[in-house]
This record gives C-alpha cells, sequence and structure tokens, in this order.
C-alpha cells in the first residue's frame, strides 16, 4: 500500500521560501493568493497493514524521521 | 589529551580541524569514522563542518542515526566535551543534544563571509581564553543558520545563560543588521544546560592561522586545551 506524508513548518514558524514564493505570485498579479506555506511531500510504499498499526508507526516515523517536530508539523493519508 | 574529529560522508571541514588541532597546536587528534562504535579514548570530540549525508531531508538529519553518534550521546551524558561546527551544529540539534532547530537563512542564501562575534558566556570550557563582550572574527558558510526554538525553550535558554556566542558589529552590538541568518537573539553559538556540548556555526578553523586572515578562531581550540590541561 501507498501512504503520504505531508511535512510543513508550523504556523508560528517563519516560511520564508514560502514569502518568496507569495512575492513571485504577486509580481506576476496574482493577488488574490494570501499566503503561501512551502512543505515537503513523501510518498511511502509499505506492506499492507490494518488501519490501527499504521496509525501508530506513521506518526512514529514522521516524528522520528520526516519532520523535525520542534518547527514543523505533518499529515497523512493512504493513497491505495 | 586527545581529540577525535568525526567524518561522515560529506564532511569537508574535517581534514581543516584534524589540521588546526595536530600541526597548530600540537595535540594528539584521531579521525572517526561515523560507522565506529568506539571513541577510542578521546577527551574531546568534534563534529566538523560539511555536508553530512549530503544534508538530505533536513541539515544534519541523518547523520544522528550514525552508530557513532550513539557512542557521543553517552560521551556528552558522562561530561565528554562535544563540539560542533556548523554541520556538527546542526548534527547536535537534531540529536536533541542541543535545544531548538535551524531554519533557512532569512535572505535565503547561503552565507559565506567573516562576521563579528560577541562572547556572551566565557565560563565554558570553549571560551575561558576570553571575556564577556569579546569580539571575535570568524568565517561563517552556511544556508540553514537561522537559529530558532519555541519561546518557552528560549527562556530556559537566557535563565541558564546558554547563548555563547552573538552575531554582533565589530564594536559588539547585537544589531538586527549584524545578525545575518536572521537566528533568534543572534545565536551563533549555544551551549547545553550541563555546559560541555557546544555548537557554533562559525568555522574557527578557518581563523586559526595568520594566512587565512584572522586567528580569532585559536581561543576556541585553546580555551579546550587549557580547560582539559
Amino acid at each position: 500500500m501507498k501512504i503520504r506524508v505531508l511535512v510543513s513548518f508550523k504556523e508560528s514558524v517563519l516560511d520564508p521560501q514560502g514569502q518568496t514564493v507569495k512575492n513571485a505570485l504577486h509580481s506576476l498579479g496574482y493577488d488574490f493568493v494570501k499566503d503561501v506555506r512551502q512543505g515537503k511531500v513523501f510518498e511511502l510504499e509499505i506492506d499492507d497493514l490494518p488501519r490501527e498499526q499504521l496509525e501508530v508507526k506513521i506518526p512514529e516515523i514522521a516524528d522520528k524521521v520526516l519532520a523535525n517536530p520542534i518547527i514543523e508539523k505533518f499529515e497523512w493519508e493512504i493513497l491505495e | 589529551m586527545k581529540f577525535g574529529v568525526v567524518i561522515f560522508p560529506g564532511s569537508n571541514c574535517d581534514y581543516d580541524t584534524y589540521w588546526v588541532l595536530k600541526e597548530v597546536f600540537h595535540q594528539e587528534t584521531l579521525f572517526l569514522w561515523h560507522k565506529d562504535h568506539d571513541l577510542r579514548g578521546i577527551d574531546c570530540v568534534v563534529l566538523p563542518g560539511g555536508f553530512s549525508y549530503g544534508d538530505y531531508l533536513r541539515s544534519g538529519a541523518i547523520a544522528r542515526f550514525s552508530p557513532l553518534m550513539q557512542e557521543v550521546r553517552e560521551f556528552a551524558a558522562r561530561g565528554g566535551l562535544v563540539l560542533g561546527i556548523c554541520n556538527g551544529f546542526q548534527v547536535l540539534l537534531e540529536l536533541g543534544l542541543l535545544p531548538g532547530a535551524m531554519l533557512r537563512n532569512k535572505n535565503l542564501k547561503f552565507l559565506c563571509q567573516f562576521v563579528h562575534l560577541k562572547i556572551n558566556n566565557a565560563e565554558t570550557p570553549f571560551t575561558n581564553q576570553g571575556r564577556p563582550g569579546q569580539v571575535l572574527r570568524i568565517p561563517i558558510a552556511h544556508y540553514d543558520g537561522n537559529f530558532y526554538a519555541p519561546p518557552e525553550t528560549m527562556e530556559e535558554i537566557k535563565k541558564n545563560n546558554q547563548i555563547v556566542l552573538q552575531y554582533s558589529t565589530s564594536t559588539g552590538e547585537t544589531t538586527e543588521e549584524a545578525n545575518v541568518n536572521g537566528s533568534l537573539e543572534n545565536i551563533a553559538g549555544l551551549i547545553n544546560q550541563q555546559g560541555n556540548v557546544l555548537g557554533m556555526m562559525p568555522h574557527p578553523e578557518r581563523a586559526s592561522e595568520a594566512v587565512l586572515g584572522s586567528q580569532d578562531g585559536r581561543l576556541i581550540f585553546q580555551s579546550i586545551i587549557s580547560w582539559l590541561s
């Protein structure tokens, strides 16, 4: 099965790259864009696991490796 | 006394650091491979600058899982001296031996330049040859040196006098302009609560010989040697 993990900066942390992308969009005339937050996407191909095991293991992986919990948060979903 | 310089795949200041310890300060110095399980009786371990594991994922994030780093963690817990320079600082943060994290520099540029640093705490094993307020001129070379910690952690850091070096003007003022990468409290060097693990973004090994334009970095190594003597 396939899992997608999204990692992005916590709201309290400034995201200078997102800000730069927003400024670029504004300079192109897309003024309706209010804010941009940049993040990372991980797609994990894994053995089939029951839901309850996923709910333990995926956050564990995200906390330990994929994200730095001091500055980043994550969400995950099952793709297939 | 014996120094150990750790080599990760992608370290690139390992030989510079070794050179300074061995040839400039005439100290017994060993290279330690990141896959080793033994610190071989050293008194001080140095995590050098560079791009360990290509800085993939986050700077320092993969290096922290190296077998040797588990030894370094125990060594630090026993009170052993650990110095992390640049990428070494980032590894110490990821390892949790120092509080906080690094964000990309505020101007999104890789900064490679001399900076001025104010010694904020001169009572550490790494700065005892200096005096509070003394200004050092040492180069930086990094992309992710914008120190961040949540407000409650910053309170702790300040309360415990853990800020050792701060980006400053040549006269020691910690202005916003001198804070080249955007770090909270102009933090360039940070020590742990126990006072035996220092992380610093500037490169003292690149400022330890007159031919390199500054010898101010010698103070860091001299302090360690004097502490261990």
